[in-house]
């Protein structure tokens, strides 16, 4: 960036600034804002002295939030809920856990107003460079140790884990809010 | 002492007005007069002093490391720390003790930075108050400022002072908290939607989130991997600008940084603003913004018009479907992320035992709390085979408008944005969980987030306090990887808005007394 060269005229522009400041510490901002002078305007005029905007800033939001549609009635379900259970291995735990799941919903449906015709998705914003690759060779190891230090039940040098291909119980048999639920 | 910006604590190391060691033990007893903020889960006490020490003996034989060498630092809890437990405020890793250090952490260490602590955040860094961990929540260090005080007596005489405390913002709340209170000099925060940015300016300090690949994300906890990046916390842009310094550049071992050379810079005083852009992103005026707020936004606008910049007003259309997509996206990567929490390997592990699921299930179930389970279930559902293309692929595609929304604003010659970084200032602890996390999150990041999709750099400079005598923060964004401009155009900023410093003087003279034997001369 170059020096400025009207170093000194910034601070004679900004003395008007500086003469509303209050003493004792406040921010020299704060005794610049009536409240009153940004009242709503009347609609209309053109950009350049529209009276909606001071500056550049419009003075009004240019946008409002969209009032939510509720949920049709099947779309959580009790079998989703228990699918989401399996898949998710967490568990709800009560009524607020599916209001929570429901609102998120209610509230992701919003995406559908967008227009995205002919738009490729975006997994990431660097996708138009290449993901470094390291050389395979072995750098680091030799860490069991360090490694097995962290888990809670290990036998030598293994992980001990309890029986694998047990399928969760099912809903009927598994002690979830959703049985008590339903 | 402790006052002072990093850039003036390092001259005086070098100059020997004052050793590291005593700022170390100072800061210490400071983060023990200041326990009740609850900004640290864990104080590396012993470290820190030996790190101390070892730095007092470079500067005695002269071989500092660097302009951080001494200096005393925090990092947030989701950042993996060697030897010191690493929690991320949750159950499930409680009494987790990494094996390695993050490659932000090691940069810091081996340029002879002094680690602290750790500090609190939500839980796995979800939320935007800093009051969903198992550590409980952050207090905001202006809920005992002057400042704050003197405005509130006016508003109420019967409320209880301690019960009124207010929200750091999050989730990064415990980093700002620590760097706002002069308990450290720098800290690093993670942002994914916002939680550098947000807790930054409700606690006045500088938040810093660099561009997507600039930083290494090795050794952060996950939880979105297209949009983490480490956040850099300080007290004025100059400082942050040396900590990105000594923490940019490609990483063989985070193969998502960019390989480009990083040069570490200098920012300058002057910036010839004839030649600066200016955007003013209109859709920024979101519902809810407050007043004052706007009117700071407008008088910056004019500060930056007065000093000869073209400061002009732009779209970005998809704004307001920016916060949708982030939480379809987000949910959607974290249910992924939290996978590997199973128990086994490391973390929490449950005593059932019948199977590997039921093992993992209940493990699951003890070490979450609501908010991360809602996340984990929402985003499973979003990923659904029957919701995949509706939901996921939908968001994907948003993504990429928002994207191309900044990218043709800074193509048509806008070198900077001009944003608010949140809606209003901060608000009591009692009235924050009156909403929900996502209500709160949708709420608190809409202006934040938007720099996540795009991977974009951008910074909060505190800018004034607010009728209650609260900090409120102006958000620059800037073009990918252009982190110079966007700073020396935030450090002009911060110098024109000279923003008041935070008196906590009764916690200064507490901290006074505790140390009465130092002898230092600097002590005063």
């Amino acid at each position: 960036m170059r020096k400025c060269r009207g170093g000194r005229m910034w601070s004679l522009r900004f003395g008007r600034y500086l003469r509303g400041a209050r003493s004792g510490g406040a921010s020299y901002w704060g005794g610049l804002f009536p409240g009153r002078r940004f009242t709503q305007a009347a609609s209309g005029g053109n950009a350049a002295g529209d009276p909606r905007r001071r500056g550049r800033v419009y003075q009004n939001p240019t946008w409002q939030h969209v009032e939510q549609r509720p949920l049709p009635e099947k779309k959580v379900t009790v079998e989703v809920l228990d699918h989401l259970e399996r898949l998710a291995l967490v568990d709800f735990r009560n009524w607020e856990g599916v209001q929570r799941l429901e609102k998120a919903i209610q509230f992701a449906d919003q995406l559908h107003a967008v227009n995205t015709e002919g738009v490729e998705p975006m997994d990431s914003v660097l996708e138009d460079r290449c993901l470094y690759l390291r050389e395979d060779n072995i750098t680091e190891g030799n860490c069991t140790e360090e490694l097995l230090q962290n888990a809670r039940e290990t036998v030598e040098e293994y992980f001990v884990a309890p029986p694998g291909n047990i399928p969760l119980p099912k809903l009927e048999e598994r002690d979830t809010f959703l049985q008590v639920s339903e | 002492m402790l006052r002072v910006s990093l850039r003036e604590i390092s001259a005086a190391l070098k100059e020997g007005r004052v050793s590291p060691t005593e700022l170390c033990q100072r800061c210490l007893s400071f983060i023990k007069a200041t326990k009740f903020l609850n900004a640290y889960i864990t104080v590396a006490e012993e470290t820190a002093l030996k790190q101390a020490e070892e730095s007092e003996e470079r500067y005695r034989r002269g071989q500092i490391l660097g302009d951080l060498d001494g200096i005393p630092v925090a990092v947030k809890d989701n950042f993996s720390t060697a030897g010191i437990e690493t929690t991320c405020a949750s159950n499930m890793l409680k009494g987790y003790i990494p094996p390695y250090n993050a490659t932000v952490v090691k940069k810091l260490l081996d340029q002879g930075a002094v680690l602290l602590g750790k500090t609190n955040l939500d839980e796995f860094a979800m939320g935007s108050g800093s009051t969903d961990g198992i550590f409980g929540p952050v207090r905001n260090p202006w809920s005992y400022s002057r400042q704050y005080r003197e405005k509130s007596v006016h508003n109420s005489h019967t409320e209880n002072e301690d019960s009124n405390w207010l929200v750091t913002g999050g989730s990064s709340g415990g980093s700002a908290a620590a760097v706002s209170s002069f308990t450290c000099f720098a800290a690093l925060g993670s942002d994914t939607g916002g939680s550098t940015r947000n807790p930054a300016a409700h606690c006045g300090v500088v938040g810093l989130k660099p561009t997507y690949g600039l930083i290494s994300r090795h050794g952060l906890i996950p939880l979105v991997n297209s949009m983490d990046v480490p956040g850099i916390l300080t007290r004025c842009v100059d400082d942050a600008a040396i900590v990105l310094g000594v923490l940019a550049g490609h990483d063989p071992k985070d193969s998502t940084t960019v390989q480009d050379p990083f040069k570490p810079f200098e920012l300058t005083n002057f910036i010839d603003a004839s030649k600066l852009c200016i955007g003013i992103p209109k859709e920024y005026h979101a519902p809810g913004l407050s007043s004052e707020t706007l009117a700071l936004w407008s008088k910056a606008a004019d500060l930056f018009e007065n000093a000869g910049a073209k400061v002009i007003e732009v779209s970005l259309p998809h704004t307001r479907y920016s916060i949708i997509c982030y939480h379809v996206l987000c949910t959607a990567e974290v249910a992924s992320n939290m996978a590997r929490f199973d128990g086994l390997e490391y973390g929490h592990r449950s005593s059932m035992d019948k199977s590997t699921e039921v093992m993992y299930a209940a493990t699951r179930r003890e070490g979450f709390n609501d908010v991360v389970r809602g996340r984990i279930l929402s985003g499973n559902y979003f990923l659904l085979k029957q919701n995949y293309e509706t939901y996921f692929i939908k968001a994907q595609k948003v993504r990429r408008l928002i994207a191309n929304d900044f990218v043709n604003v800074f193509r048509s010659g806008i070198d900077v944005l001009l944003t608010p970084t949140t809606l209003s200032d901060t608000i009591p602890y009692v009235e924050f969980i009156k909403e929900d996390n996502r209500t709160r999150s949708a709420q608190d990041d809409i202006f934040t987030q938007a720099a996540n999709m795009a991977g974009l750099p951008a910074i909060t400079v505190p800018t004034a306090l607010s009728e209650k005598g609260l900090p409120i923060g102006l958000q620059f964004i800037g073009r990918a990887f252009q982190e110079q401009q966007l700073l020396t155009v935030a450090k002009w900023f911060e110098k024109q808005v000279k923003f008041p410093m935070i008196q906590l003087q009764g916690l200064m003279d507490h901290s006074h007394t505790v140390c009465q034997h130092q002898k230092s001369a600097f002590f005063s």
